[in-house]
């Protein structure tokens, strides 16, 4: 069955410079392991191949179930000089859970 | 000796532009110690900087007169001591309207202005940026730097009893820090406390973004009495453990999934969250909901402090200019799209760097995302930057212009044009900023 990642998680963004980061929580602390299986730094970087340009980094935090997605060059030159609508990149949160995993 | 076992901490504010009530709330209702402020972002300083240059007077937050007429009767009546950086660029002009303020209310009161932040005097322009790799001078005119001081820049305003501790740029955490380490006794240099401290500091410093403001969904996390949400108070132990909460009867909540998203909220590096007082491990910290809106933090293992600090240099960055207008109906994207090549048309030879949006459609994600969404209204954005102001209206005036030459149906113009002020950072040995504490106090 294919879902959204907003079907079962939730995310925060937020942003230093030019660099996005993405937090990634299951409301469920039981598909955290799905999450780490199937939310991989790859299929990130696919998933935003239009606006992501670096690296990215994913850390796991099984202290709290939540993955964090560390992106380079994610924020077309960063808050303070881009032309960009939103800056801070805060809306790309919801644009990571319009992914679709297989469940 | 310190006596106290339990310290509450109160967050009123998570940035410059943050709604007023919530920390009266706090310091009505809250049986705060402390209240803590946090107003100041990356960018608010440089902005504080260019109004300080043409009135040396002014360069503290707005909004410092009207929180702090709303607050300093309460702060008094409940001995609450308040820690804040809206001192800005000008952290004793701060103080100076505060006692301008106790003076006209009456209320006796003592403020510490911490400086030494502001170290533009020490930089060359050769200093290599983090962000672009060239030397700072070649971004642009430079207005500001200012260096985030820690913890050990606050404690001395805190020792002298002021009433109100008021700074320029500190790192957020250390807002939080610097009252614990006060009261506790705690040692800056063990790097497991201040960690403790620092992770909560985290965790209070965005306010409503823990009690579930910013986190909230209508469908999949609803929150409620969103218009009254409450701020955030924090019971810490001397241990360093703490519990999270807010005061009864206001809106909004703290649940495991509130602190989650904050706690992550902004970490490039979760094993190594970097402040200037410390390296803390956020891999180790555990949270554990102990009631309906009171999270349990524990844990946060750190290491040792950075020996050099980093400053946010302020430079101009020319301005922007902008221009808008809508398109509904049947085909309002296409008609959008033929007005938004139309600008591209005109502009091109003179402004190739144009951004042409679609807000309704692709405006904040240029992706194929959006292709799964058909929007019933589109309005067109387009922006570009410029040396002039002269040179940026020339964005709106072409957008305004489609009024009449078409595409159909277009409505709603709006021009904007603003000056832009950019952001790099540097790094510098901490020795080499050095901090002081200017009281200033009026007895009723």
């Amino acid at each position: 069955m294919s879902i959204k990642l907003y079907d079962i998680a939730h995310s925060r963004a937020g942003d230093k410079g030019n660099t996005l980061i993405l937090s990634l929580i299951p409301y469920e602390e039981k598909d955290y392991e799905l999450l780490c299986n199937l939310v991989t730094a790859d299929k990130v970087k696919e998933h935003f191949k239009e606006i992501i340009h670096g690296e990215i980094v994913r850390y796991e935090l099984p202290n709290i179930s939540a993955l964090q997605f560390v992106c380079q060059q994610a924020l077309a030159g960063g808050v303070t000089t881009s032309l960009v609508m939103d800056t801070h990149g805060k809306t790309l949160s919801y644009a990571l859970l319009e992914m679709e995993i297989e469940k | 000796m310190k006596q106290k076992d339990k310290l509450r901490i109160g967050c009123g504010a998570g940035f410059s532009g943050d709604r007023l009530e919530p920390a009266v709330i706090l310091a009505e209702k809250g049986d705060l110690d402390y209240l803590v402020l946090e107003c100041l972002a990356e960018r608010t300083i440089a902005l504080a900087q260019k109004r300080k240059a043409a009135d040396p007077a002014q360069g503290y937050d707005p909004l410092l007169e009207r929180r702090i007429e709303l607050l300093l009767p309460l702060l008094k009546k409940n001995k609450i001591r308040l820690i804040t950086n809206m001192g800005a660029a000008n952290p004793v002009a701060a103080a100076d309207k505060i006692i301008e303020i106790a003076k006209r209310q009456g209320i006796s009161i003592k403020v510490a202005a911490v400086t030494g932040d502001d170290v533009l005097e020490h930089i060359s322009g050769d200093e290599i940026a983090m962000e672009t790799g060239n030397p700072i001078s070649r971004s642009g005119q430079i207005v500001s730097a200012n260096a985030y001081l820690g913890a050990d820049a606050i404690l001395p305003a805190l020792e002298t009893g002021a009433d109100i501790i008021i700074t320029g740029r500190v790192a957020d955490p250390s807002l939080f820090v610097a009252p614990l380490v006060h009261e506790f006794g705690w040692s800056l240099d063990d790097t497991n406390i201040i960690a403790k401290g620092t992770v909560i500091g985290h965790l209070m410093e965005c306010a409503g973004q823990i009690t579930g403001g910013y986190f909230a969904d209508p469908i999949k996390k609803p929150i409620e009495n969103m218009s009254a949400l409450g701020h955030p108070f924090a019971d810490v132990y001397r241990d360093g453990g703490a519990t999270i909460s807010k005061v009864d009867g206001t809106g909004g909540c703290i649940t495991l999934a509130t602190a989650k998203e904050q706690l992550l909220y902004e970490v490039t590096s979760p094993h190594q969250y970097m402040t200037p007082d410390v390296s803390a491990d956020f891999t180790t910290v555990y949270l554990k909901q102990d009631e309906k809106d009171c999270i349990k933090v524990t844990g946060g293992n750190g290491n040792k402090k950075p020996s050099m600090l980093k400053v946010s240099i302020g430079y101009k960055a020319g301005f922007t200019g902008e221009g808008e207008i809508t398109y509904a109906g049947a085909n309002a994207l296409k008609r959008a799209q033929l007005a938004g090549e139309i600008i591209q048309q005109r502009l091109n030879s003179q402004f190739p760097a144009l951004r042409i949006d679609y807000i309704g459609h692709t405006s904040v994600h240029h992706t194929s995302l959006a292709n799964n969404y058909k929007p019933y209204e589109v309005r067109l954005r387009v922006a570009c930057k410029a040396a002039t102001a002269d040179e940026a209206a020339i964005i709106g005036e072409e957008v305004e212009a489609l009024y009449t030459n078409g595409p159909a149906g277009g409505g709603g113009v709006r021009k904007y044009i603003n000056e832009v002020m950019g952001i790099v950072s540097i790094l510098i040995d901490r020795n080499k900023t050095k901090s002081s504490v200017i009281v200033k106090s009026y007895e009723h």
